[in-house]
Formats: structure tokens, C-alpha cells, sequence
């Protein structure tokens, strides 16, 4: 009892369990209930990375009203796109890495407005900490 | 990796604004406001530019609060004019204006709510920014941060860009001695809050420790002595320095929840930011203590504290604070700054919501939820000591 099978770090399963969470979890919804934008979170390709792994969200006052793992970035154009390597978001699912201070130190790269994103840290940082409620394991 | 950015030259002490008289360039555009001018200063500044071989202009038309449109009027009078220097005079609002207008004349393609950290600004191809403090407190003059106001005055753009940090800052004491005693009061919290929050803030470093440490020593001696005999040119240097310490520090750390509680009660009541984050500074620190202890002790210690247990260092340390206040005439609730229950409670969602959303909120050491803000809200409005 209490067992529970961790999911590969954005694998098919963790995302739908990710989301799943996302969905239920009340602290990011009340951080996020104004924030409109959707997303291309990317994995830059690196050794432990051959072909990049790119994760779809649509974000939409505090639910995920989509997801999709794409097979390359050009399958979806989005309002945000945040990327950098496996082994800073490895950390920042960890929480060992703040997604805003993140974006300053350039350990990942934003396109879209930086400045909305200031305006909603509070949504960035219950997003990134949504990690934890999903059992996960890393490559 | 984290980094420190700071002015490349701080001029400081008396006499310090006799540095213009070595600057190098053709022309300088002053960007100030009608006090400042009133006061005289920009004709001081532009005086000591002119024996460098400059010709000077100044643009005095910096509201409190700057507004797009000011920010779009002074690159457009820069544009003109083509200057290779900068001066912002005066205090926050000035300085902000000066850098949001050196954006725009830097970078016409641009709009002053696209300056980002992550943009690229390539800045400095056309002109220098030197920054002049005219009070101590507010530390625009050593961060990388520049508050504009929308056109409809509701929203306040908190823009940032590494590349905004002043080339140049002077700290005369000449400026900050026409302070009244409400001002230098205001001011100066301001720069204690400054120091004392961006010490224990997640965002915390050695670079950033060592200046709050030093500007809170400074700030705790100097602060009484400026506000009780504004002629202290000693207590004026030691807190125009002191303010600019602060900046440094909470530039390179950030500063916490009295700064997001005081910016929502600013911008919804129209109070004085130092005041606001002063009054609720002894809230803010007992509401952080469960978290870090360790560094309220450290800060205790560093100003002279000497006590037994760490919580009758802390209980000093709120103390000490409460003391200062007193002797400078800060409130110390809400409701002691004049607003009654009723006006307060028809604003305390909203004073909850942007408190919650703020950067300053998340890089504090203990993070509230709503509930917690309400509470807090709520004790400082009613002067009641945390309990939670
Ligand atoms: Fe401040």
C-alpha cells in the first residue's frame, strides 16, 4: 500500500497525470484564475535528450483546457514558448530551480512577453511546483 | 549562477557633484520635476556640466508617479536635442523617468512596457546614464527597476532590464538636506525596509547581504539624527549613502511582503510608499521569524543587540524598529494613517489580490496564502501583533 509507480518526467503518462493534478489543484488555480496563454515547454536536445520533446499546454483561467506532446516545435504556435536543457528542468520539477529567477540567470529561454510573465510569478511558480504532486522519475 | 550589477562609479560625500566638471561629452539633457527645479538644483547640475564644455537642456516636466506620456514627451525632446548624456535629478520618480525616457530615445522601435530583462535593449550607443539622488531612499539611482504609470493611472508597469543600472550616480549631501523631516522620514524607512528584506529574501547573496548589513548599521544611527536637525550634513551623507547600500542590495536580492502589502495599500489609498512599508515592517518581520529566525539574529546582532536566545533577539530587534519609528513619527497601523474601517474593508480583496500576485510576495521567506494576507491586512490595520 502506498505504492506508487513513478511516471518518466514528461513522458505521455506523466503529462496526463500532470494536467490531471493541474486541474484539481486549488492553489494554482486561485494564483492563475486571470491568466490567459498558452505554451511550448521544450526540452532542448543535450546527452541525455537526442530529439527534442516538446509539451503543448493551453493554460486558460486556472485550468489546462488542452495538452499534446507535438513532434516538432512547428506543429502548434503559441503565445509563450519556454525552453531550456533536461537538466535545468529536471531541477526546476524538483524545485530546486524558481522559475522566474530561471529566466534571469538565461538557464532557460522565454519567447513571448516577458513582462506578463512578471505579472503573473505567483501562476509561474504554482505551475513549476505542481511537479511534486506527480510521482516522478528522471532519465 | 546569480550576479551583482551596480554603477560602474558612485561619487560620494561633499562636493561630490563637482564630478561633472570632468565628464567628457557635448550635451546633456537634466530630466527632473518642477520641485527639484524650483529648488534649484538643475541649475546647479547644469552649471558644473557647462565648465566640463557641455551644453545642457533640461526637461523638468516628471510628475510623481511618471506616466507613458511624460516617458514619450522627454525621448521626444531627446530625440531632438541628441544629447550623449542623461542626467536623472531628483528622487524615485525622476530617476525612473530618466531611465524609461533613455530607452526610447535609445531605441525608437520600442514601447516603454516591452523593457524586459530578457530583451535586449542595446542601450549606451547613443548616451550615458548618470543618476543624482536628490532623496534617500527610494535606490532607483543603483537598481535595474523603473516604475511607469499606464495612461489611465490604474496600472503601475514594474519594468526591469540589467541594462537600466546608471553609469554614473552621485551622492552630494547637499541635495538631501532640503528634505523636510516628513520626506527624510518616509525616505529613510523606505531604505531600511529595503535592507531588512532583502537580507532574508530567497534571493538573498553575500553581495547583497553585505550592503543591507551595512545600510541597516548606518540607517539605525543616522536616520534620527537627519530627521531631528536636517542642517547634519554627517547624518544626511551617512543616509544618502545608506539609501543607495539599500538599493544595491534589494536590486541584486529583492525586496519582500511589506513591498507588495505597501505597494497595493499605496496605490489604492495614495499613501506615501516609505511611510506604508515602515508602519508595516514589524508585522512583516514577525510573520517571517518562523522561517528565518537565524537571520533576524544576525541583523539583531549587527546593530549592537546582545540577548540570550534568539527570540529575545528578535523581540529586541522588533523593538529597536518600533523605537526608530517612534522617533521618526511613522504610524504604526493602518489605522493610525487615517482610513477607517469601512473604506479599508471595501478594498481589502483587492489589496489581497495584488499583494498575492506580486514578484516581492513569492521571493518571501515564508509565502502567505489569501487567508494569511487578510490576517496580516487586517492586524496592521488594527495594530494587533502577529500571532500565526
Ligand atoms: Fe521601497
Amino acid at each position: 500500500m502506498g505504492y506508487e509507480e513513478k511516471l518518466l518526467f514528461l513522458s505521455e503518462e506523466w503529462v496526463k497525470r500532470f494536467v490531471e493534478e493541474l486541474n484539481k489543484n486549488q492553489i494554482y488555480f486561485e494564483a492563475a484564475k486571470d491568466w490567459e496563454g498558452d505554451f511550448l515547454f521544450i526540452v532542448n536536445t543535450g546527452p541525455k535528450v537526442k530529439s527534442e520533446i516538446i509539451l503543448y499546454l493551453d493554460l486558460w483561467h486556472g485550468k489546462c483546457q488542452d495538452y499534446k506532446i507535438l513532434p516538432d516545435r512547428s506543429a502548434k504556435k503559441t503565445e509563450f514558448i519556454f525552453e531550456g536543457s533536461y537538466e535545468n528542468w529536471e531541477k526546476l520539477a524538483k524545485g530546486e530551480l524558481d522559475p522566474i529567477k530561471a529566466l534571469l540567470v538565461r538557464k532557460f529561454k522565454l519567447s513571448g512577453s516577458m513582462s506578463k510573465i512578471m505579472r503573473n510569478v505567483k501562476a509561474a511558480s504554482e505551475l513549476a511546483k505542481n511537479c511534486n504532486r506527480v510521482p516522478t522519475r528522471f532519465l | 549562477m546569480w550576479e551583482f550589477t551596480s554603477p560602474r562609479k558612485i561619487l560620494f560625500g561633499e562636493d561630490a557633484l563637482e564630478y561633472l566638471k570632468e565628464i567628457e561629452g557635448n550635451k546633456a539633457l537634466i530630466i527632473t520635476g518642477k520641485t527639484v527645479k524650483k529648488l534649484g538644483f538643475a541649475e546647479k547640475v547644469s552649471k558644473y556640466l557647462e565648465e566640463a564644455g557641455l551644453q545642457t537642456k533640461t526637461f523638468d516636466e516628471v510628475e510623481p508617479e511618471p506616466s507613458i506620456e511624460t516617458i514619450v514627451k522627454g525621448a521626444k525632446l531627446a530625440k531632438e536635442y541628441g544629447p550623449d548624456w542623461l542626467i536623472g535629478l531628483g528622487g524615485g520618480s525622476n530617476m525612473d523617468a530618466a531611465k524609461a525616457i533613455w530607452v526610447l530615445y535609445e531605441r525608437p522601435d520600442m514601447e516603454v512596457g516591452a523593457i524586459s530583462p530578457l530583451e535586449k535593449l542595446g542601450l549606451r550607443n547613443k548616451a550615458k546614464l548618470i543618476c543624482i539622488p536628490t532623496t534617500s531612499g527610494s535606490g532607483s539611482e543603483a537598481t535595474w527597476a523603473t516604475i511607469i504609470t499606464d495612461s489611465a493611472g490604474r496600472t503601475k508597469l514594474e519594468l526591469a532590464s540589467k541594462e537600466l543600472v546608471p553609469d554614473i550616480v552621485i551622492l552630494d549631501p547637499q541635495f538631501p538636506k532640503f528634505m523636510p523631516p516628513r520626506l527624510t522620514s518616509d525616505s529613510g524607512m523606505d531604505a531600511l525596509v529595503h535592507s531588512m528584506e532583502a537580507y532574508v529574501n530567497q534571493w538573498r547573496n553575500d553581495f547583497s547581504n553585505a550592503m543591507a548589513i551595512g545600510a541597516i548599521k548606518i540607517i539605525f544611527e543616522y536616520l534620527p539624527r537627519a530627521y531631528n536637525n536636517p542642517d547634519d550634513i554627517e547624518a544626511r551623507e551617512k543616509m544618502h549613502v545608506a539609501a543607495t547600500m539599500s538599493g544595491l542590495a534589494f536590486g541584486n536580492s529583492q525586496a519582500g511582503l511589506a513591498h507588495s502589502m505597501g505597494h497595493a495599500l499605496g496605490a489604492i489609498f495614495k499613501i506615501p510608499h516609505g511611510r506604508t512599508v515602515g508602519m508595516l515592517l514589524p508585522y512583516v518581520i514577525k510573520y517571517n521569524v518562523g522561517k528565518t529566525a537565524e537571520l533576524y539574529v544576525e541583523i539583531a546582532k549587527s546593530i549592537g543587540i546582545q540577548a540570550n536566545t534568539n527570540q529575545k533577539y528578535i523581540e529586541t530587534l522588533i523593538q529597536a524598529v518600533k523605537d526608530l519609528m517612534e522617533k521618526v513619527s511613522v504610524p504604526f497601523s493602518i489605522k493610525d494613517m487615517g482610513l477607517d474601517w469601512k473604506t479599508f474593508a471595501s478594498e481589502l480583496d483587492e489589496l489581497i489580490n495584488r499583494a498575492m500576485v506580486s514578484s516581492e510576495t513569492i521571493t518571501n521567506p515564508r509565502i502567505p496564502d489569501e487567508e494569511e494576507l487578510k490576517r496580516l491586512f487586517t492586524y496592521a490595520f488594527n495594530c494587533t501583533e502577529v500571532d500565526f
